[in-house]
Order: C-alpha cells, then sequence, then structure tokens
C-alpha cells in the first residue's frame, strides 16, 4: 500500500508505515537530524528534525512521526527555521566550543549542522557539565561534557550489543549518559568495542589516539618498523578519503604505508590463514575427542572480553588460538626476527586494525610470548587515515602496490576474516579437505554470509555431519552463548564477532559505519576474495613454509608456545 | 552481617515482575539503609533480580528526587521552594535552616543527623510554608519554631 | 448497630495530621474515659474537611458545630460543655464572626455554602479506614448498578452524555478516551488511576484517597468494567504515604469483600488493583511518563503516536485518569447524566475541586460547581485577602497554568475561559497573590520548578527550562535588556512549538502570562524599577541553590 501527501506542496508517495522523514528523503528535502540512526529505534528527543505537520498544534519530529495519507508536510517555513536555530543554539550553549581541540573536528555533526544552519555562535547561558573525562582504557576517552544527549550510544550499547554499561543518568540539564555510579570504563565490563563511538554524533566518545606513537617509532632510526593490515581495512580505507563505500583500496593502502616509512607491509591475512590451520586443527582434534563442544573462534578480542565478563564458565570452549594479530606479532619477532636477521628489541610492530578492542588486546599481559609486547601499538583506520593526511599522502595520486613478503602473502581465506561469517567459511574451506583429502567443489558457504543476527549452516564432512553456528553483534552472541550454558548448543563449532557485520562493522572503522555501509564492504569483502588466485588457507605457501621451517606441525610446541593463549575469568 | 544481603535479596523478591515492583524494591532498600541511600551493592541486587543492566538501574536511581547515591543524615529535611509556599516566605525558612544546620540546601550537617533538601511542592500548600521531616509533616512555619523542633530530633538521637 | 447519642469527627487529612490531630484525639478520648463516656460517644477519623487553615479541627453531630484551631487543653472545656451539658464553646467555634452568637451549622458557613460536594461528599464524614462507613454512605451501589444494568457501552455513553472531562489537565472528554481504550486490541487492559499529583500548590487527589479511598477503588472498578481492563493500577506520588497506606488498605478490603478479585460483587466481571508509589518527579504526571515509572524506568514521557490507548503499558492498551475523574464516575452513575449536566456550565458540566494557596485567609480545599467566579472563590469562600493586602494576581492550574489579574475576578472558572485567556483549570490549583510580590521574581520561583522537573528527554526542555530561568534571572537583578527580552520570546515559542510533552510546552506559560498580564511591571525592571521592591540589591537570584 502506498500512500499520498505533500511535502513542502510537492506530491510524494511513499509505502504505508513510513515516516515523514523518509517521505522528505524521497521527495529529495534533506531533514537536518542528530539523535535518529537508521540503524535504531526512533527516540525522538533532539528534536532538531522538527517540521509543520497539517492538522497539528505543535511542530513534530519528522523521524518519529507517522506519514499519513493527505497529509502536508512544511519543512522550511519561518516557524520551522526559528524552532530548528533555537535548538541548536541551546545544545551549541552546553556544548564546549574548542572545536579545535575536538577529534571529531569538520566531522562532527553537531558543528556540520551549525554550518549548515548558518550558526556560529549561541546567545543563550552557557552551560558547563561538570563531569570529568574517562581516560581508563587503552582504546576509548570518553567526554561526557560533549553530550548532547541523543542516546545513540545507549542504544549501541544496550540494544545492539546488549550490553548496558551505557545509560542516560540524572535529569533536568544534569542528564548525561553515564555508567553505574560513574564509574570508568576500564572497570567495569565493557567490552571496548567502540560501537558507541561509531554512533556518537559529536566528539563525547572517541578513540584512543596512538598516532605519535607511530610516528616517533618511524622516525627512529634504530626501530624496524613492521606495519601489519587487518582485512577489514581495504575494504574501508578509501571511504576516509571521500570515496563511495565498498572500494577495495588493498594497493594503495600499500603504496601510502610505504610512503609514511615503515620498512614492511605485510598483511593480517597471512595470519589469518595461519589461525584458520590451528583452529582447524584444534576443531577437529576437540571433534575426534568429544570434548568442549562447540568449539567458538577467537579472533575478536571484544567478543573475548565479553565471554571472559559475562561466561566466565564457558571460556573452555573458547579456541585457545590467539587473534591473527597477535600471532603476527608473536611470530614478527621470533620467526621473522630470525630470518631477517633483525634483533627483536629493534622490530616494531603497528597494527591497522578496524577495531578499538585490538588496543586493549596488545596490552594484555598473555601477549608477550616474544618476551617482547607482540605488538606494540595498534591503529584504526581512522588513526592511519589521519597520519596519511599528515603526511600529505593525495590518495587520488597514489599507485597500486604488492605486500612484501612472506608475512604478506595470503589467500581469499583470510580475505574474508573481516566479514561476519568469513571465520567460518574459511575453516570449513580447509577442514573440509583436510578430513576428507578431496577437493571442495564450490567454495562458497553463503548461509553463513549476510547480516542477518544469527546464522547456521550443516556440512557433510566425509562421515561425520556438522553443524556451525555465526551469531555478530554481542546481542546474539549471548543468545547462542545462554544456548551453550544450558547445554542445548546444536553446534559443532560457532564463530562469534563482537562487531555488527563482523569487523568491517567495527569501532575503529570510518564513522559513519551504517548497516547500509557494512553491507557494501561485505560485498567488497567476497569480491576480493574471488579475485585471488588461492582461496584455501592450507594453499598459502607462506604458511607452509612457516610449519617446514618454524612451527613444525600445527599446534605443535612452538604453536603452543607462541600462537595459542588462555582467558581470564573476569567480573561482571 | 553475611547474612544481610541474603534476606535483603529474599526480601525484593516480591516486587520482580509486579508493575512497579523495581521503585518499589528501591523504596524498600533505601528505607533499611542507615544513611538513607542505595549503595551500589543495592543497585546490583536490584539489576540482577529484575534482569536489567545496572547502569540502567542507576540511570532510573538518578532520574527520581526520593532515591539517593550517596549517603545522607539519618533524618531527611525537606523545603518545599515553589510558588505557594514561596509567597507565604518559604525562603526565609529555607535561609533559616540553613543558617541554623550550618549547611547548604543538598548538604548533611557534620554529626550526620540531618540532610537538607530543597524539594519541589510537597502536597501540603494548605498549611504553607510546610516542611517535611521524613514522612512528617511541619506546616504553618515560622522560622522561629525551627530550632525547638530541630532540637526534638536531637535529643531523640541522644535517647 | 450500636447507637451513640453524639458522633466527633476528627479531620485527619494530611494537614491536620501535620497540626496534631493525633495528639488531639488522644486527648480527647482520655477526657471521654474520664467522664465514661466512650460507649455514648463515638470519636471517628474521618477525612479532610477542606478548611485546611483552621485545623486542626472537629465537627461534633447531630449539631453540626465545627471548632477549629484545637489545642489538647482544649478538649476538657469541649467534653463537659458541649457533650455533657450541651453548651456550645463559642471561642472554638469555627464561625468566629457569628456576633450573635448563635450557633451555625456547619453547611451554614460562607466557607461551606458555596460549595456543592460531590466528589469530596464522604470526605470529613466517614471514618475512610472502614469499608463499612462507605458502604453505609451509600457506596459501591454505583458499581452493582453498572454491573446490574449497564453494558459496558452503555456505561461509556452516559459518561460522554454527562459531558464529564479528565480532571488533570488537559480536558479531555473522559468517555472518548475510555471509548478508543475499549477499541483497541490486546490483552489485559489496564486501567490506571493517576495520582502522582505534583503540580505545586495542588493536593486534591491527596485529600480525596485519604479522605474517601473505596470511592476511588468504586470509580476504578466501573471504568474497567466500561473499557474491559482486567488489571488497575493506582500510581500515587511517593511522597504521599499516608495515600498509599489508606489506598493499599482500601484495595485488600475491597479484595476480601468480593468488590475486586474474580467476579466482582457476583458478577462474571475480574478486576484488581495494586498500588504503586512514585519516587519524586513531576514529570510522572504525564500518562506516558507515568507507564515508564510502572516499568522500572526513568520516568521519561513517549513520543505520542502511538496512544496508550493503543500501546500503553508493556505494550497493552492502557487508559489513565485523574483521581478526580474517576471519583466523579459513581456519581454520574448513580444519578444520571441529566443531573451531572444540570451542576457546572454547558461545556464544562460537574463540578470542581480546587486548593486554595497562597495569599488568602481561608486556605484549603473547596469543591465548587464549573463556572464559579474566581472572586465568589476568593471573597466568599475563601474570606479574601489576609493582612488588609490587595488581591495581585492568582495562578490558576497550577505552576504550568497561567496567571490572572485583578480584571479577570468576574471570569467563570471553567475549562474554555480560562483557556481563553492563556490561563487553565488545569490541577485545579488556585494560588492567590498579593500586592506585596513583584510578576518577575514569582515567575523567577515558577520556572524553577520546571528546571528543577524537567525530565532531560528532550533539547528544548532541558536546556531551554534553565536558560529562561537564567533570564528571567537576569531581569530580576536588573541586567536585563532589549536582547534579552527577544531572546526570552524567541526561546518561550520554540519550547511551546517543540518540546516532547506538555512540561517543557507550559513552562514558558507562567512568563508569557506576566508578560501579557503585567508589561507595564515587566518593563519597569528594565530601567531599574521594581514596583514591589522585590527585586534588585542582590536579591535577584535568591533562588540560585
Amino acid at each position: 500500500m502506498t500512500i499520498e501527501l505533500t511535502i513542502n506542496e510537492r506530491i510524494v508517495c511513499v509505502a504505508e508505515g513510513s515516516t515523514v522523514l523518509d517521505a522528505c528523503a524521497k521527495a529529495g528535502v534533506k531533514i537536518p537530524t542528530l539523535c535518529y540512526h537508521p540503524d535504531q529505534q526512533i527516540k525522538a528527543n533532539c528534536r532538531i528534525c522538527l517540521v509543520e505537520v497539517s492538522g497539528q498544534r505543535s511542530l513534530q519530529p519528522a523521524c518519529a512521526y507517522p506519514a499519513q495519507s493527505g497529509m502536508a508536510v512544511y519543512t522550511s517555513t519561518p516557524r520551522v527555521r526559528e524552532a530548528r536555530k533555537t535548538i541548536l543554539e541551546l545544545m551549541l550553549a552546553s556544548h564546549p566550543r574548542a572545536c579545535l581541540e575536538c577529534p571529531r573536528n569538520l566531522k562532527c555533526e553537531l558543528q556540520l549542522l551549525a554550518n549548515e544552519l548558518n550558526i556560529s555562535e549561541s546567545p543563550f547561558p552557557r552551560y558547563e557539565r561538570q563531569v570529568p573525562a574517562d581516560l581508563s582504557t587503552p582504546s576509548l576517552k570518553r567526554v561526557p561534557e560533549k553530550c548532547i544527549n541523543c542516546r545513540r550510544c545507549v542504544h549501541a550499547c544496550l540494544v545492539t550489543q546488549g550490553i548496558g554499561i551505557l545509560y542516560t543518568s540524572e535529569r533536568g540539564q544534569e542528564t548525561v549518559v553515564q555508567t553505574v555510579g560513574r564509574e570508568p570504563l576500564g572497570d567495569l565490563s565493557c567490552v571496548l568495542c567502540g560501537q558507541c563511538l561509531q554512533v556518537c554524533p559529536v566528539g563525547a566518545i572517541t578513540e584512543i589516539d596512538d598516532t605519535d606513537k607511530v610516528w616517533a617509532a618511524l622516525a627512529d632510526p634504530k626501530k624496524h618498523t613492521l606495519v601489519q593490515v587487518a582485512p577489514a581495512i581495504r575494504v574501508a580505507l578509501g571511504e576516509e578519503f571521500g570515496q563511495d563505500p565498498g572500494g577495495i583500496v588493498t594497493g594503495k593502502l600499500v603504496s601510502a604505508l610505504r610512503m609514511l616509512g615503515f620498512d614492511k607491509v605485510f598483511d593480517t591475512d597471512f595470519t589469518a590463514d595461519l589461525t584458520i590451520i590451528e583452529e582447524g586443527h584444534e576443531f577437529l582434534e576437540r571433534l575426534k575427542e568429544g570434548e568442549s563442544l562447540p568449539l567458538i573462534t577467537s579472533c575478536s578480542p571484544g567478543w573475548i572480553k565479553f565471554a571472559e565478563h559475562n561466561f566466565p564458565n564457558l571460556l573452555r570452549h573458547l579456541s585457545t588460538c590467539k587473534s591473527p594479530q597477535q600471532m603476527f606479532g608473536a611470530l614478527a619477532k621470533t620467526y621473522y626476527a630470525q630470518s631477517s636477521g633483525h634483533n627483536p628489541r629493534d622490530i616494531y610492530v603497528v597494527s591497522v586494525m578496524p577495531c578499538t578492542a585490538k588496543k586493549f588486546e596488545a596490552r594484555r599481559p598473555e601477549m608477550q610470548d616474544s618476551v617482547y609486547p607482540d605488538v606494540d601499538v595498534v591503529l584504526t583506520t581512522r588513526e592511519l587515515a589521519r597520519m596519511l593526511k599528515q603526511a600529505g599522502i593525495v590518495w587520488e595520486a597514489l599507485a597500486e602496490e604488492a605486500f612484501d613478503t612472506p608475512l604478506g602473502i595470503s589467500t581469499g581465506a583470510g580475505v574474508i576474516f573481516g566479514a561476519t561469517g568469513g571465520v567460518m567459511e574459511a575453516a570449513l574451506r580447509t577442514v573440509y579437505e583436510v578430513v576428507t583429502g578431496e577437493e571442495l567443489g564450490r567454495l562458497d558457504f553463503t548461509a553463513v554470509r549476510g547480516m542477518e543476527g544469527i546464522k547456521e549452516a550443516d556440512i557433510e564432512v566425509g562421515k561425520q555431519a556438522i553443524r556451525v553456528g555465526v551469531a555478530h553483534g554481542l546481542q546474539n552472541a549471548r543468545l547462542l552463548m545462554e544456548q551453550v550454558e544450558r547445554g542445548e548448543s546444536p553446534y559443532h563449532f560457532i564463530e562469534i564477532m563482537c562487531c555488527p557485520g563482523g569487523c568491517i562493522g567495527g569501532g575503529g572503522q570510518p564513522i559513519p559505519t551504517t548497516n547500509a555501509i557494512r553491507q557494501k564492504r561485505i560485498a567488497a569483502t567476497y569480491l576480493a576474495d574471488e579475485s585471488m588466485v588461492l582461496r584455501k588457507s592450507h594453499q598459502n605457501p607462506a604458511v607452509t613454509t612457516l610449519y617446514e621451517e618454524f612451527l613444525k606441525r600445527p599446534l605443535g610446541l612452538r604453536s603452543h608456545e607462541l600462537l595459542h593463549t588462555h582467558y581470564t575469568p573476569r567480573t561482571k | 552481617m553475611i547474612e544481610a544481603p541474603n534476606k535483603r535479596s529474599a526480601q525484593i523478591d516480591v516486587f520482580v515482575g509486579q508493575p512497579g515492583g523495581m521503585l518499589k524494591a528501591l523504596h524498600a532498600l533505601q528505607s533499611q539503609s542507615e544513611a538513607n541511600f542505595l549503595s551500589p551493592a543495592d543497585i546490583k541486587l536490584v539489576a540482577s533480580k529484575f534482569g536489567v543492566p545496572v547502569a540502567k538501574v542507576w540511570g532510573t536511581v538518578t532520574f527520581y528526587s526520593l532515591f539517593a547515591t550517596t549517603p545522607r543524615g539519618r533524618h531527611i529535611i525537606r523545603v518545599c521552594e515553589n510558588a505557594p509556599c514561596h509567597v507565604v516566605g518559604a525562603s526565609d525558612i529555607l535561609a533559616a535552616l540553613e543558617q541554623h544546620l550550618k549547611i547548604r540546601a543538598g548538604g548533611t550537617t557534620t554529626d550526620g543527623l540531618f540532610t537538607l533538601e530543597a524539594t519541589s511542592c510537597l502536597g501540603v500548600c494548605g498549611v504553607a510554608p510546610a516542611i517535611m521531616i521524613d514522612s512528617t509533616v511541619y506546616g504553618n512555619l515560622t522560622k522561629e519554631q525551627l530550632p525547638a523542633l530541630l532540637a526534638e530530633y536531637r535529643q531523640e538521637a541522644q535517647a | 448497630m450500636k447507637y451513640y447519642r453524639a458522633h466527633v469527627l476528627i479531620c485527619s487529612g494530611s494537614n491536620c495530621a501535620i497540626k496534631g490531630c493525633q495528639t488531639i484525639k488522644d486527648a480527647l478520648v482520655a477526657v471521654l474515659n474520664k467522664h465514661e463516656l466512650q460507649s455514648e460517644i463515638k470519636v471517628v477519623d474521618t477525612g479532610c474537611l477542606g478548611w485546611c487553615e483552621q485545623g486542626p479541627s472537629m465537627v461534633i453531630y447531630p449539631e453540626g458545630v465545627m471548632y477549629s484551631r484545637l489545642k489538647n487543653s482544649d478538649m476538657d472545656e469541649i467534653v463537659t460543655e458541649h457533650l455533657l451539658k450541651g453548651r456550645f464553646v463559642h471561642r472554638l467555634m469555627t464561625q468566629s464572626t457569628d456576633t450573635l452568637g448563635l450557633a451555625s451549622p456547619l453547611n451554614m458557613t460562607p466557607f461551606f455554602q458555596k460549595q456543592r460536594r460531590v466528589v469530596l461528599k464522604n470526605c470529613g464524614l466517614i471514618n475512610p479506614e472502614r469499608l463499612e462507613d462507605y458502604i453505609h454512605a451509600g457506596g459501591y451501589t454505583a458499581l452493582a448498578t453498572a454491573l446490574d444494568k449497564y453494558a459496558p457501552e452503555e456505561i461509556i455513553a452516559m459518561v460522554l452524555d454527562a459531558g464529564l472531562r479528565g480532571r488533570g489537565g488537559a480536558g479531555f472528554l473522559t468517555g472518548k478516551k475510555w471509548s478508543y481504550t475499549k477499541a483497541a486490541l490486546g490483552e489485559p487492559k489496564y486501567l490506571i488511576c493517576n495520582a502522582d499529583e505534583g503540580e505545586p500548590g495542588t493536593f486534591k487527589d491527596r485529600l480525596i484517597l485519604e479522605g474517601d479511598p473505596h470511592l476511588i477503588v468504586e470509580g476504578m472498578a466501573i471504568a474497567a468494567y466500561a473499557i474491559g481492563a482486567s488489571k488497575g493500577i493506582i500510581y500515587v506520588r511517593g511522597e504521599y504515604d499516608l495515600s498509599i497506606k489508606r489506598m493499599e488498605q482500601a484495595v485488600l478490603q475491597a479484595r476480601e469483600n468480593g468488590i475486586l478479585g474474580e467476579g466482582v460483587l457476583g458478577s462474571g466481571f475480574n478486576f484488581d488493583i495494586e498500588v504503586c508509589a512514585g519516587a519524586g518527579a513531576y514529570v510522572c504526571g504525564e500518562e506516558t511518563a507515568l507507564i515508564e515509572s510502572i516499568e522500572g524506568n526513568r520516568g521519561e514521557p513517549r513520543f505520542k503516536p502511538p496512544y496508550p490507548a493503543e500501546k500503553g503499558l508493556w505494550g497493552l492498551p492502557t487508559c489513565v485518569n485523574n483521581v478526580e475523574t474517576l471519583a466523579n464516575i459513581p456519581a454520574i452513575i448513580e444519578n444520571s447524566p441529566t443531573w451531572y449536566r444540570s451542576l457546572g456550565t454547558e461545556n464544562s458540566p460537574g463540578t470542581k475541586v480546587f486548593t486554595l494557596t497562597g495569599n488568602i485567609t481561608n486556605s484549603g480545599l473547596i469543591e465548587v460547581p464549573m463556572g464559579i467566579t474566581l472572586r465568589e472563590i476568593i471573597y466568599d469562600i475563601g474570606g479574601g485577602i489576609p493582612q488588609g493586602r490587595r488581591f495581585k494576581m492568582a495562578q490558576t492550574g497550577g505552576t504550568s497554568g497561567g496567571c490572572l489579574a485583578e480584571e479577570h475576578l468576574d471570569l467563570p472558572m471553567d475549562y474554555d475561559s480560562l483557556a481563553s485567556h492563556g490561563s487553565s483549570l488545569g490541577s485545579g490549583a488556585l494560588l492567590i497573590m498579593d500586592d506585596s510580590h513583584c510578576i518577575l521574581d514569582l515567575t523567577h520561583c515558577f520556572l524553577k520548578f520546571f528546571v528543577h522537573e524537567s525530565c532531560g528527554k528532550c533539547t528544548p526542555c532541558r536546556e531551554g527550562t534553565p536558560a529562561l530561568y537564567k533570564l528571567i534571572g537576569k531581569m530580576t537583578a536588573g541586567q536585563g535588556n532589549q536582547d534579552d527580552l527577544e531572546l526570552i520570546h524567541r526561546l518561550a515559542r520554540t519550547m511551546q512549538d517543540s518540546s516532547l510533552c506538555a512540561l517543557g510546552q507550559t513552562a514558558p506559560v507562567p512568563v508569557l502570562s506576566a508578560f501579557r498580564h503585567f508589561w507595564p511591571e515587566v518593563e519597569a525592571h528594565m530601567t531599574g524599577n521594581c514596583l514591589a521592591h522585590k527585586c534588585f540589591s542582590g536579591r535577584g537570584s535568591k533562588h540560585d541553590h
């Protein structure tokens, strides 16, 4: 059923159930929004999207108001413009003015809106919210005085991730999004996924900026600097330079990193392939023994921290494999150091990750198996973009280059780690061939792909029927874990990614990251996989060499020393 | 004291699932607190009983003016500041109380006996200006009556 | 039933309880016992008589003589003179202006003469803690009649015919609201009695709940029957200890006697009530905020649509009615809609309960037919302005209402007349202010209330209310300028036009009303003159605690 209404006296047809905001978009009219987020429930609290609706005494929020047949909507009358201006000025009166100091400068929705509405200052009495900043974690920085109470972060934390660390507290003008008892995030069961940051319209939540450490290392002649790039970066970094979402920028990414001055540009996809070999064998072993099934993947540090806080009794189900980032670091300072003749003390490993929780992961005390920190610094996609801009690198002018060897050699299976279902698909490609010794006909396990919250598939591996489950977003993860807790899990193997869409939708990715954008990055990921010559981890020649020269065999002694880890039960 | 949490826990079980149950549970816990407030442990208890995140309970608790998250005095003195009391001299009452107790509105006396709170209408405007000490209302007050009134509470505390 | 030759009714409404009615009662009982009169004279705790200014007070029947401003030491004289010798104690009689010294029955005093008690009919006459007293006064016959004689649709039609409008503030037709909930899909349906009275200067619901709790049970049961609700909730303001206690007790009594629960009064209708307590948030008087609060959340209003009738408590059809609205229902069923329409005015039928506060001789609780003038209330019932001062203005409907000046004294008190003057009937609060007050100082005080009570959800109210408060504060400090005035107007317009709920929409009303009716006085502040000599000299910011 479609309905017909007018927006500024022009007729527009929309599907029944649409909002006035939808109708305006269809009519080619952009309505300013702040609390509205396309992937979240309607909140209607910021009031910036107010419009005049025929028959209504007061202005109505376009984001919430249902479009009705015959309705006349006016979006830019003097009354609407005055209300918008006043509301924005009120917000600005209680928002710090030091835009230049803010990481979101020029990317702040409030600032952009002020610019669009031609507002440069607020005539209203200033109000300063006396709430200290929270710098308690290596991942996230919270500055509540910048909060505009849109509550998008509350929704991300409570509904998307099912955690609820952040919630609206106090009332009246003192209302602010807070943690329980204003405790620092570092003391709570926050998993540092950064989904709150991803939806924050202003700079109230940002990543901890580690770019200065990297600049210092690059400038230090004694350091041999290595950089590894996670699979999800190559399908997202272009957005930071104005490209449409869904572009694959691997070649430019590599040349840009070389231009920054890294001695070697490597690929986390290499250790993603390695993870498949180790985890695949771990799975087969557990399947044989029938112990601690389902096995659950361990690549996602937000998910790991979530499990440690919320399911401390089920940690035996987690794969002991370190994440690809940490496997890379451990090998860089052992295997690579040996083979390249560098003192591991002088090797400086930088990761570029789509993830804020990776910053926390790199600092875990158990992640120092090479005696040195496996990974020295983790940069998010956004921080890398910032560095490239500072270095004056012109994105459009970049040539396309290839990763260095050997830690830059990878397969399509490594690439798809970036998307939800990708680790499972990569594992199945390898497990099938290792068990049956036959070549897999169709490589694409489409049942585990896509944005559906929980996916499952049944695969015949030899004589064994294997059921796998995939969840992304911790709300979905919790459901699968509660099944495990009750002893009712139907799965042998589960992949869990902390963030919606998997790593391509991580908290370190370009802002905005919406579900629509996630889908484009996912499509690009599978495209990148298809374009690879090798698409199965066990076909990676560098991995084969690694086993021959160094590790000897999967799950061997060295693997256990360097590539596997253990988990710590944490309080809720 | 080891048994106390279990006892409190059992006490709020009856409220789970009831309409308005969470507020009832919070009222019950606060009324048992010697310092008239909801401790972090109380908030965690309610969160786990009602199956909601602690931050959400915190959000609820900090919203309502009858709940406190920091210790308060044994007696809460509430002074209405709204117009019906204002027009018959409530600001004088508040000022006199502040002076007498040597605290500002929102503060607690050093002996921990009184917390002074400026509040919205108490619904006893028929006898304005009025104050409430705990659940007892004192109306048609003059500032001269205050010292004797507070002395009663002090005596009771000593006895 | 045991016969007593006299009944002594002691007002135990909150306002009198404050003044020590319990100790009065103890003293009286002691004296009665001393004279061995306990089997002849019955002492009854009753609900509020309304004349709070005069408390603590008592009424002795059969004569209907009211004694006021009582002290414990007066009890001896009352017992020996009145109850033993039949001589009235003139010095304690409420009718202090009776120069002839004759006893005037209670209903002949000016305070009661102009009142018409429908909702308050039992307040001050029965013991609210006894179900028998309520039934003896004719209680629950309306419920029995409704269940026995009428279909739910007919009840709704009767309430519509009576023209009853919501007494919580908005004045929406109660019958219409009921029909929406009745028509909505979803089970169970909820009926919520909104007793989260918080409008400054309002205490009518408190005294109704305390004085006649079974009336509310009965009103709710009839309403629930009409809309098909099986669950009732009464949400009482957290500060109202006695109201909560009385309602819980009444619900329990009703349940034990087959009035609530499975098969109400032996019919096939099931209905039960839960009593909930708020926790100190004015905004919970807004129906969707109240629903959020019952669900255990921050009491923040929801966006409408959907309306509670469709998706209310836990997403189910819900009807929220004010205490006074529900208190009118039994009388309408019992006496017919035509009778109800004989009271009040064409568009505002019935009576209205007001609470008289501020600079007025007789502050208290009154019930009058709609359409009575402000002058009659202030001068006839209220006894005028004390201390020989002049009437300056009246704020109707509480702080979110508007102010009326001297020229409005003959305005009829009904929904539409007040609305046309930028004010409202609202909660029934009537705050009277004399000429010693400054309009801007008062406005500043009104705004402080909204600053404290804004829930913080929507921007215009969260940020606008304090901004408005500070801007008016600037004027009371003598620092206001022309730009501020324009800013105040723009802010007020935006808040009215764009706030999520009525709190933010009405917060600027006191400002606009002051500007509208007292402009010269406001303007004088711009040139350093406070006509009432309240502002400036550093006192402008005295509300800033």
